[in-house]
């Protein structure tokens, strides 16, 4: 047994320690943890969660290729692609804040509980200060959700339901993808000019949250220039052959499919629609027509021939001839020996975005870059003019009318653009009834 | 009346798959008493055959342009097949029609994966539980499917049917319909009846010749047959390849109706399992028949009129009549008795 004997001297010195620590100010302790994974050391690291396999894998590899082009970038490395072309001046190409940036990559399987643990665990283990990434509303819903919670910032990928930055809208999540409400009012125009205003559309819609926002969005847009909705019948996202959801079409009056899916679904039920002779049928005396009005490149590839003539929106295309898309295909296409999707485009973005709002913010707290990214205006990203609404965290920009090549030099020659249209059609309101029902919440700086 | 015609045609084509699969699925649990749950993932590989054969075929001799650059700034590229260089029309011709010629390459590549298969791992686990069987087959065929991902990507690989083919006929003009009431993708009508080729050969192969005799013997007692000095167990082996077989050559001609992609083995599996439960295991009829019925009864649960009565039902029907069935029937629609029963 050991005697324990505080002296009067002992006393006083451990006082003074004591109380020096608590009389230093506040913003010297609680900056060691002011927020989730405040890097500490020379290196700042981001989490890159995309499908890389599951269904969507294809896509998830752009994506992955497109965060490591903008990695390369961002530290100095390359052509700087649209770090060149970017309106805003802050990256210097010395990492974020000085610090170099790493990476560290999930797969999301493109289901939202492998998701959300590949992301808690870049976050928990691996002290990711951002997460972004996906190719599924439902991935990304999930995520952004887990994020909030966690105090990370989390830059959504391809995902393109109204709910994202409406009903589940999130303070530390932000979205540069266009979604299904501007898809119907940058396609409606279109089609009313090319198939006329006395129109009967079938709707086939992917049982899901992307497909109830998409068809309520086309369908809206599209009434409100004189169409009819015939039916809208809800496919299961399982299905494969979607032969007995066409077959009724053809004797439905309708003139008009619009297939609400994306992915698998989308190749199949084209492909159907295309086998039933949809394409060349006569309607009411007008030419059935066939509408997609998700487009992905790299789906289309999957429906092969099937495309040609079909209409679509798309959030961009490598062929914008603008200096910032250019920029990207070039440094893209020289890196991979390919052009880059859509997905890896808004991913690109969505990197250098995060990055220039933490220089510009001075800090990676995820507070000081929401504000930074909040109402923020810019260009040069291969979308013209875009800004950042502070109410939603929703990018605008122009959007893409594009429809299937009839004649494809090559196999990425899939798509061309028929319109680009500009950003105030595709606008709305913050409270739009479309995307009520959520708050945005206060932001989180986590730990 | 015209709706419920192109319903029952759109059934019997699905029920062509579902019969193909769910008869080389049902030929191996009746002759090896496995439950092969890797079946599907023969499906697809029979499917990317197709793919395999294409993707020769169309190899392409590729010349730089250095007048026309790319997007990216690199010299572009003018590609043509060698198959059009060395056979020029004929060549063209073998391309259009890559799918049904892929069957020659599909019979003999099933045949050595069946085999391999089954000697290389199957026979391993004849004795032991069916969990075990299950759970080694399932993850045989996400291993294949893996694979396969691997090597040709998520996506799907459209593989367009020849261009002669690619039409639809107007089915109601000949049965007195009204014209485009009933109009049908003529790939389909192929399909269906390519599928009901198959299983009448394969019938008539177990009936009429002596190998088939032997392993209808074996299968209603292979002990029996063994003791008589028959090697039943090389005769079970062949008819897994078999299996394998005209699971594969479904695949390869079930291309063109949707472009194959690695999971599409998945897709089909446990609806396949569902037909052969609902059938009979190991009922040879029972799984053409269940195959087709089931292919029907989901072509109608997808019409609006009976979702707009019971939404839903489409996803459900197929297992709604399994329940039914394996409560009142549990030995399956012409299954043998005892089979699955007390």
């Amino acid at each position: 047994m050991s005697d324990f004997k505080l002296s009067r001297r002992g006393l006083l010195k451990t006082g003074a320690v004591a109380g020096a620590g608590l009389a230093t100010p506040m913003f010297f302790t609680s900056a060691a943890r002011a927020y989730t994974n405040e890097p500490t050391g020379s290196t700042v690291t981001l989490g890159f969660n995309v499908p890389q396999s599951g269904p969507y894998a294809d896509e998830g590899a752009d994506e992955l290729r497109a965060y490591q082009l903008a990695v390369k970038h961002l530290n100095g490395e390359g052509d700087g692609g649209m770090m060149n072309t970017f309106s805003s001046k802050e990256l210097k190409g010395n990492g974020i804040l000085g610090k170099k940036v790493e990476y560290v990559t999930g797969d999301t399987q493109t289901k939202s509980d492998a998701a959300r643990a590949s992301a808690k665990s870049m976050i928990e283990k691996d002290g990711a200060v951002m997460i972004t990434g996906g190719s599924s509303s439902g991935v990304a819903i999930a995520v952004q959700g887990l994020c909030q919670e966690a105090g990370v910032i989390f830059m959504a990928g391809l995902t393109h339901s109204n709910d994202t930055t409406g009903k589940d809208k999130k303070a530390n999540g932000f979205r540069h993808f266009f979604n299904g409400y501007m898809s119907g009012a940058a396609l409606a125009p279109v089609l009313a000019n090319r198939y006329g205003t006395d129109r009967k559309a079938y709707h086939l819609t992917a049982d899901y949250t992307w497909g109830w926002t998409q068809q309520e969005s086309i369908a809206a847009a599209t009434e409100a220039l004189g169409w009819e909705t015939v039916n809208n019948v809800l496919t299961p996202l399982t299905a494969t052959d979607f032969s007995s959801y066409i077959a009724p079409v053809l004797n439905s009056g309708a003139d008009v499919l619009v297939l609400n899916h994306y992915g698998g679904n989308m190749v199949n039920s084209l492909t159907n629609a295309v086998q039933f002779g949809l394409k060349d049928k006569q309607v009411n005396g007008k030419n059935f027509e066939i509408v997609v009005p998700l487009y992905s490149r790299l789906m289309a590839r999957g429906a092969g021939e099937n495309v040609k003539g079909i209409l679509g929106s798309t959030n961009w295309h490598w062929s914008l001839q603008d200096e910032g898309s250019q920029a990207f295909v070039k440094s893209f296409g020289q890196e991979y020996g390919f052009p880059p999707s859509q997905a890896a485009h808004t991913v690109y973005c969505q990197t250098l975005l995060y990055a220039d709002a933490c220089e510009r913010a001075g800090t990676f707290n995820p507070c000081g870059v929401a504000e930074a990214l909040e109402g923020f205006d810019f260009d040069g990203l291969g979308n013209g003019p875009t800004h950042y609404r502070a109410e939603d965290h929703q990018c605008f920009k122009d959007v893409l009318v594009v429809q299937g090549k009839e004649n494809p030099t090559s196999e990425f020659d899939l798509l061309e653009v028929v319109e680009v249209t500009p950003r105030a059609q595709v606008e709305y309101a913050p409270d739009h009834p479309m995307f009520a029902g959520g708050a945005l919440g206060e932001c989180n700086p986590g730990a | 009346m015209d709706a419920i015609l192109l319903q029952i045609l759109n059934g019997l084509d699905k029920g062509s798959a579902y019969a193909l699969i769910a008869l080389g699925l049902t030929l191996i649990f009746g002759t090896l008493g496995v439950v092969n749950f890797a079946h599907g993932a023969l499906f697809m590989i029979g499917a990317f055959c197709a793919v395999v054969l294409q993707k020769i075929l169309t190899l392409q001799k590729v010349v730089l342009d250095n007048e026309n650059l790319t997007a990216w700034g690199t010299p572009s590229e003018i590609k043509t097949p060698y198959a059009e260089i060395w056979f020029g029309d004929f060549g063209a011709k073998l391309i259009d029609y890559s799918v049904p010629v892929s069957i020659l390459l599909a019979i003999p590549v099933m045949l050595i994966v069946g085999f391999t298969m089954e000697r290389g791992l199957i026979k391993h686990f004849y004795k032991r539980p069916h969990a075990d069987q299950i759970l080694v087959t399932f993850g045989l065929a996400i291993v294949l499917q893996e694979i396969v991902k691997a090597f040709f990507g998520a996506n799907p690989i459209p593989q367009p049917a020849p261009e002669a083919l690619r039409s639809s006929v107007d089915i109601g003009v000949m049965l007195g319909f009204a014209e485009n009431a009933i109009i049908y993708p003529v790939w389909r009508l192929i399909y269906f009846v390519f599928a009901a080729l198959i299983i009448g050969a394969v019938f008539a192969f177990l009936q009429f010749t002596t190998f088939g005799m032997v392993v209808r013997a074996g299968m209603a007692d292979r002990e029996t047959v063994g003791l008589l000095g028959i090697n039943i167990d090389r005769r079970f082996t062949l008819m897994f390849g078999l299996a394998a077989a005209v699971t594969g050559v479904a695949g390869v001609m079930y291309t063109p109706i949707l472009p194959p992609n690695y999971h599409m083995g998945m897709d089909f599996l446990v609806l396949c399992f569902v037909v052969v439960v609902v059938g009979g295991m190991g009922s040879l009829p029972g799984a053409v028949a269940a195959g087709f019925l089931l292919g029907i009864l989901e072509s109608f649960a997808s019409m609006n009129e009976i979702k707009s009565i019971l939404p839903g039902i489409d996803q459900i029907i197929i297992y709604l009549v399994a329940v039914v069935i394996l409560l009142t029937r549990p030995r399956g629609l012409l299954g043998r008795k005892g089979v699955m029963e007390e």
